[in-house]
């Protein structure tokens, strides 16, 4: 009887179950808060509750007093022992202020939750308790929270450094965008306001510092996304030498860019362990982290665009206030300008671009990277002001979008920016969300709707994304302050199991999973042989860390690259101990072969002992089967997709209801289809987040009206329809496995997505702009100061 | 002032004498040094913290370990102590219910709330059981089908 047996799957491209999971499910991973070690004492740290004003006197007289207390410190304290903490992201061009960021506040606090005083005691309450005994006399000053205010003559100076309060002047122009207005028969314009935004990762962030007088070594539990920055940062802030600071991230519950700067408490954590040559550890409480640890988006946006009659784009000119908050965080200064005004002309061909984007100061916390960072401040203002366009020549937005996207390519497109997109096809993306989604009959259904006086709204969003940053020299002529290569490091072990250090720092993207699956696919060796280490400087190679949908696009690259070097040795092994040319060794399925004898192999677990054991190697070759890759990518990856949105808008009240979210995404090559998809639900919901719930508010005077989770409306599971996720596959060129990345995408474009599709239900209103986020008042208030208009609709 | 409690944590009896203010979610993890149960806010309102108490499931920092003298209650480690998962540990594995995990452990214990009081709960209910906990990464959705797979798999 016949017997068919069927191929093995193939491990690569296969939605697997994640192997971090069984920790987490059983609390038994360790997060930094879990840590305790022998002697350890506990950080509070006293916040101002002045967005700004002078410090005039501090008395800690009572505190020192206090039960359990070990050590009370002040600004003055760290005098000449902490440094200024630095800014990594020196945009050229830009006439850059970079002002005084201590890590406790000397002279002046310039936001609510600025660190004043810390305490240190031998218990997390004892510290807490003698915090509210501290006296400072503060002498408050003017403050200025919103960015655009913040430029205007006769605004509160928060530094001497920064006239007006201007960080940074940078501007992006390509074609001639003059003529291009000069040329137009249409233009549309809008102001957008990105609201401010608090990234919310469900850990809170802290820090375990453990210093050792005897030997100088210091060891840093972190909250961090890339421990190596963090090595090289706290030890040019606190004057450790690196090679005796160890930076070890342990489990670390999300980021979403909140943890790729080191803050305040960082540095107070580990010079109070210097200080006192025990471990002390700080984990802040979520007020003091929606205060204290750093915000995102928060620009105010004046766009305008050019088209002619027929909706052809001629260019895009806009100005952006981009509110930095008080201080110049790790990489704020690159969001709004590198990772923002570069992606302006989006997946359209679009001639003539310009934009100005100044940098404020303001007393707000400070602003860095949260999830799309710069790119879905991007990607709105253009998703936006084309919907005003298709509605001021009354084109469908579909229609208007497609005479303007880039065609296909598969290996480089110039665009006006200066960047070189490396692959793409956007129709394709936007074809297969339209089919999906039936866009003809949902737009009928919208026509049958608002007969019976229902507002039904559909909004389309299209995106093409800059991520896996990047080419170290690019980063060098973009003014961020370090590379943007990873590393790799395979060890097969005599066994023949493997493991792989890497020097970027996953925090919950499961890549401990994807990357064992890309050296099972190269390899031939099962998942479950395959240890991912990652997170600990001490054992190790340098990275850059997990943030920008890089660590797939470049660490995994850099691994694909190892795992080739191993394959490559151990054909040269096979060569040597089957006596035959290495030209004629072939690989397949984890064997090692001469060309038409596979039964006659060599697995990889053979080479593996062979190598290790080392009794019989070829003339010249070093023992052991370790491959370390450092890998500096030829370009960025873009990976990009189209969405749709469908709301209901009642009319009575105000309130969204978001009916289907349908979202196409083309990150390449997918190596796990299920963590992909998982990356898209959790991006997509956050942008939604920003569209009708999120807001950092502060007063006038600087206080943070939106402090806890009881203000600040993140997300909740009742509120959320499904997302329906579908791809396309379009591989980078340059990368060895073809993959892009997909950690930021869903955020980048649903923002826009559901935003256009409450401008569209609520057409018969004549609503073109509401401020975001959505809310039920918001939308009634708007309502209400239009006309409504029963005429009907003009897409079909 | 110190209090003398008895709490039964995972079947074990912990006589302590505490501060009559410690909340419970810092008795179970600093005075019993069980980690798995986290701490995501300081307003009740993320559900990391979320435990079994005499079987129901509340936020152990809406409670003060006072309260709980007595008692028994069920932490994250109580629930696969041999190493076999239990079937709602299980189904988020099956269903990529989790990814930075934080939130995990009190999103099983609202699923096992549930479950108890329904085993055939229909999405919708499903998305309002788990309202009061809140997840950064996953937008919810694989938490509902785990929760589905769980309650086809006949948790409780």
């Amino acid at each position: 009887m016949a017997t068919t047996v069927a191929a093995p799957a193939r491990v690569f491209g296969s939605g697997i179950k994640r192997r971090e999971d069984p920790r987490l499910l059983t609390g038994t991973a360790r997060y930094t808060a879990d840590m305790t070690l022998p002697g350890q004492l506990y950080a509070s740290i006293l916040r101002s509750p002045h967005g700004h004003a002078r410090i005039k006197k501090i008395d800690t007289a009572a505190a020192k007093a206090a039960s359990g207390v070990v050590a009370v410190f002040t600004g003055a304290d760290t005098e000449g022992l902490l440094q200024s903490i630095p800014c990594a992201w020196l945009v050229p061009n830009s006439d850059l202020k970079t002002a005084p960021y201590p890590p406790l506040a000397k002279t002046t606090v310039r936001y609510v939750g600025d660190s004043v005083v810390v305490v240190v005691a031998d218990s997390p309450e004892h510290a807490a308790d003698a915090v509210d005994l501290i006296e400072v006399d503060y002498e408050p000053l003017k403050a200025v929270v919103d960015p655009e205010k913040a430029v205007k003559s006769g605004a509160p100076q928060l530094h001497q450094e920064a006239a007006n309060n201007i960080a940074f002047h940078w501007v992006v122009a390509g074609g001639d965008v003059d003529a291009a207005f000069k040329n137009a028969d249409v233009v549309v314009r809008d102001r957008i306001i990105q609201q401010r935004l608090i990234p919310t990762a469900m850990e809170p962030r802290g820090a375990l510092a453990h210093y050792v007088p005897a030997t100088g070594e210091l060891t840093l539990w972190n909250t961090t996304q890339n421990p190596h920055i963090v090595r090289f940062i706290m030890s040019l802030v606190c004057g450790i030498p690196e090679d005796r600071l160890r930076v070890i991230a342990p489990e670390v519950g999300g980021g979403f860019g909140s943890k790729i700067p080191q803050i305040q408490g960082d540095f107070i954590t580990v010079f109070c362990s210097m200080k006192l040559g025990r471990p002390v550890k700080w984990i802040e409480t979520r007020s003091e982290n929606y205060q204290s640890t750093t915000h995102g988006r928060d620009h105010v946006q004046d766009v305008e665009m050019a088209a002619t009659k027929d909706g052809k784009i001629l260019g895009l000119r806009c100005t952006v206030w981009a509110g930095m908050g008080a201080y110049l965080s790790t990489a704020a200064p690159g969001i709004p300008t590198i990772l923002h005004g570069l992606m302006l002309s989006g997946p359209y061909q679009i001639g003539a671009v310009k934009e100005d984007v100044y940098g404020v100061y303001t007393n707000t916390t400070p602003v860095e990277a949260y999830r799309g960072a710069g790119r879905p401040e991007a990607t709105f203002m253009l998703e936006r002001v084309i919907d005003r366009l298709a509605d001021e020549l009354k084109m469908d937005p579909v229609e208007i979008r497609k005479r303007n996207l880039i065609p296909a390519f598969d290996n480089g497109h110039d665009v006006v920016t200066g960047l070189k997109y490396d692959s793409g096809n956007y129709q394709g993306a936007l074809d297969k969300a339209l089919t999906h989604v039936d866009y003809a009959a949902l737009r009928k259904e919208q026509a049958e709707a608002r007969k019976k006086g229902r507002y039904i709204g559909i909004g389309v969003g299209m995106y093409v994304e800059i991520c896996g940053l990047g080419p170290s020299q690019v980063a060098g002529a973009v003014g961020f302050q370090g590379g943007l290569w990873e590393s790799a490091i395979v060890r097969f072990h005599p066994s023949g199991k493997a493991h792989v250090f890497i020097g970027s720092s996953p925090h919950g993207q499961g890549e401990e999973t994807t990357f064992a699956q890309i050296v099972a696919d190269e390899l031939g060796v099962s998942v479950n042989d395959v240890k991912i280490v990652h997170g600990d400087t001490e054992n190790t190679p340098m990275g850059w860390g997990t943030y920008g949908s890089r660590t797939t696009a470049v660490s995994g690259a850099a691994l694909a690259v190892a795992t080739r070097k191993i394959k490559e040795k151990a054909k040269l092994l096979t060569s040597h101990l089957l006596e035959a040319a290495v030209e004629d060794i072939e690989y397949a399925n984890g064997k090692f072969f001469v060309r038409g004898f596979p039964d006659k192999a060599k697995t990889i677990q053979d080479i593996a002992l062979m190598a290790n054991v080392a009794w019989n190697m070829p003339q010249g070759m070093e023992p052991g089967l370790e491959a370390t890759t450092f890998y500096d990518p030829p370009n960025f990856v873009y990976p990009f997709g189209a969405h749709v949105a469908v709301v209901e808008v009642d009319g009575e009240t105000g309130v969204v209801q978001l009916k289907r979210y349908a979202a196409v995404d083309d990150c390449g090559h997918q190596i796990n289809p299920m963590i992909v998809e998982g990356q898209v639900h959790g991006g997509v919901v956050q942008g939604i987040g920003q569209a009708l719930w999120e807001h950092a508010v502060y007063a006038d005077n600087g206080q943070l009206l939106t402090g806890s989770l009881s203000d600040y409306a993140i997300p909740r599971a009742d509120v959320l329809p499904d997302i329906e996720v579908l791809s396309t596959v379009t591989p980078s060129p340059h990368h060895p496995l073809g993959v892009k990345g997909i950690g930021e995408a869903g955020t980048i474009v649903s923002t826009c997505t559901v935003y256009n599709a409450v401008i569209d239900a609520l057409e018969p209103f004549g609503v073109q702009s509401i401020q975001m986020p959505l809310t039920p008042e918001r939308v009634f208030n708007a309502i209400g100061h239009s006309s409504a208009n029963p005429a009907g609709s003009r897409k079909g | 002032m110190e209090l003398s409690v008895s709490v039964t944590v995972n079947g074990r009896r912990y006589d302590r004498q505490i501060e009559p203010r410690l909340l419970l979610v810092h008795f179970i993890r600093d005075t019993v040094g069980l980690t798995g149960t986290k701490i995501g806010c300081d307003t009740s309102q993320c559900g990391a913290c979320t435990v079994l108490l005499d079987g129901v499931a509340v936020k152990s920092c809406t409670c003060l370990a006072a309260q709980a003298d007595g008692a028994s209650v069920t932490t994250i480690e109580g629930l696969a102590p041999e190493g076999k998962l239990d079937p709602v540990q299980e189904a988020f594995w099956e269903k990529h219910g989790l990814q930075c995990g934080f939130c995990t452990p009190g999103m099983i214990f609202a699923t096992k709330a549930l479950l108890q009081t329904n085993n055939n709960p229909s999405t919708e209910q499903i998305r309002h059981a788990l309202e009061g906990n809140m997840c950064r990464c996953t937008g919810y959705q694989n938490i509902v089908r785990s929760v589905q797979a769980a309650a086809a798999a006949g948790a409780r």
